[in-house]
């Protein structure tokens, strides 16, 4: 399948590895909604697990959008990591499953990643019109909105 | 918030798909303070007469950022905080949490340890489906199942708290294994208990099963395919009622499952009825894995070599058990450091929430009360 994938796609496919018996690969964020779709129709990867992101600060790239799939046919789970930079957005795939409508809008509460083409783009988990990302490194563990929880909880502080 | 606010809200979700109403159709909030939503969920319903044209969950009031907690914890001391997660099923998130350690660190439990675990996680299996049919039943009006649950449920929680001192957030594993050996008499009483709880199953039945209230109540409500199960990721009972027969534990063997026999009830109709009637199902194929387990417990240690100060090698792992809900996984990325880069939970009550919509359009207001109550979902875990 790598090596199919390898012709297809050539040097879009950055690397396809294997660790602790799971396999993943990582795909260039222009190509992943390509790499999906194909995965998804010719490999019988019909169930998306889930999707989610890390951040590395550090990296030029500083965000790894993970999808982590499934084949229900041949009982295999495997990995689609894409990179992108700060501020960059990455396609959807709820086009691809239905799933990963809210999956997508929890990455995108979490990290500020937006999804081109996605239905609903909005928080899911935090009230809508609060500032800032929790899941980012910068944002520390004790950090919150304070205006936020002023206007709308009349209190000083939530902590 | 004023009411005025709560409306023009209201106005904004209801306007999403359609710009206006029609004159005959309402916008009718429900929740997050409503019994039969099981915690904090609030429903903002599209209704046409008595009839459900849209729903939209509002969900997030219980969100505690478990996974930033994670990133400022280390591996040992993240443990319990899983627990909290799915409160009625803790053990299984502790089983689940640990075996992905463990498999970052390149370490496997025990034997013993490994037919603790599965006695222990297929007790809280059968409590936490207790705790689903005892409200469930209660939702759609019939009171008396859920004081036969809950006094059944007292014996297992006894259990757990012979075993581990704790009753709801065990923390009964470590990464490695389990702390504790097995009390005096463990075996026994647990045996004790599979004795005591298989004739409650069937008395759950002759409540329910052939009960025409009920048989109305869920019969044909919520309906979901199998092709839109696996379309919006919905696992464990609720894709199993659809009658597609998957189940981690027979699919991807982890903690000695393949040991065991069982099978793996599925239903047809993939209703709210089909659902539970899997779910029953469930109860007693989790006693028969206990009896196996107990008549299987073999001797040795309890703990694999696992060092005082833990350091997983740079690398990343998903792993994934199936949960009385479904399928819970975790994703965690290790930097070679004593704290864990990133958790990912992957929670399956949040995954099969997303399916109430589709379940519920074309409903009666009072099904969409069955139709929560038949994913059973913990808002614990939905919001993290």
């Amino acid at each position: 399948m790598v090596a199919r994938l390898k012709g297809l796609y050539g040097s879009g496919i950055r690397e396809a590895l294997t660790y602790q018996g799971q396999n993943y690969i990582s795909v260039d964020s222009s190509l992943v909604h390509d790499v999906l779709t194909m995965l998804r129709d010719d490999e019988d990867f019909d169930y998306c697990v889930d999707v989610t992101a890390v951040h590395y600060p550090k990296k030029e790239e500083q965000f790894e959008v993970i999808w982590i799939l499934y084949s229900f046919k041949n009982n295999v789970r495997m990995r689609v990591k894409s990179s992108i930079k700060d501020g960059a957005e990455i396609p959807t795939s709820v086009d691809l499953w239905q799933t990963a409508n809210w999956l997508e809008r929890e990455v995108f509460d979490m990290f500020g990643i937006r999804f081109t083409g996605h239905p609903d783009m909005r928080r899911i988990l935090l009230p809508e019109g609060w500032n800032g990302y929790p899941l980012r490194k910068e944002y520390g563990i004790l950090q919150q909105d304070k205006e936020w929880v002023q206007i709308n909880l009349g209190i000083e502080s939530g902590q | 918030m004023s009411d005025a606010k709560i409306y023009s809200q209201l106005e904004a979700i209801s306007s999403h798909e359609k710009p206006f109403l029609d004159s005959n159709e309402m916008v009718l909030n429900m929740g997050p303070q409503h019994p039969s939503t099981h915690g904090v969920l609030r429903v903002v319903l599209k209704l046409d007469g008595e009839k459900v044209m849209g729903l939209e969950c509002v969900i997030g009031y219980l969100h505690r950022g478990v996974e930033k907690i994670a990133e400022n914890r280390t591996y040992v001391q993240f443990n319990p905080y899983v627990d909290r997660m799915d409160y009625v099923a803790a053990v299984s998130n502790g089983l689940a949490y640990c075996e992905t350690v463990e498999k970052l660190l390149n370490v496997v439990a025990p034997e013993r340890a490994q037919y603790i675990r599965v006695i222990l996680t297929e007790l809280n299996r059968l409590a936490s489906h207790q705790v689903w049919l005892g409200t469930h039943a209660l939702d759609i009006g019939a009171i008396t199942p859920l004081f036969y649950t809950f006094r059944d449920r007292e014996e297992v929680l006894k259990i757990f708290e012979k075993y581990c001192g704790a009753r709801l957030t065990t923390h009964a594993f470590r990464i490695g294994g389990c702390q504790y050996e097995t009390y005096e008499g463990f075996e026994k009483e647990v045996m004790k208990l599979c004795d005591f709880v298989m004739p409650k199953i069937d008395e759950y039945e002759e409540l329910l099963t052939t009960n025409r209230i009920w048989l109305e109540r869920t019969k044909g409500v919520g309906v979901i395919s199998a092709e839109q199960c696996i379309a919006l990721g919905a696992t464990g009972p609720v894709i199993r009622g659809s009658g597609v027969r998957w189940d981690l534990r027979k699919a991807q063997p982890y903690s000695g499952y393949e040991k065991f026999e069982f099978d793996v009830p599925i239903g047809t109709a993939g209703d709210t009825y089909d659902r539970y009637l899997v779910r029953v199902e469930e109860m007693r194929q989790s006693v028969r894995i206990i009896r196996q387990a107990v008549a299987g417990l073999p001797e040795g240690p309890i703990m694999a070599k696992v060092p005082k100060v833990l350091k997983p090698p740079v690398g990343e792992v998903y792993h994934s058990i199936e949960a009385p809900k479904g399928e819970l996984g975790f994703f965690i990325v290790s930097d070679g450091s004593t704290q864990p880069y990133r958790v990912r939970v992957r929670p399956p009550s949040f995954v099969n929430l997303q399916a109430l919509d589709s379940m519920c359009r074309g409903q009666l207001v009072a099904d969409v009360v069955a139709v929560i109550g038949t994913l059973d979902i913990v808002l614990g875990e939905v919001d993290r």
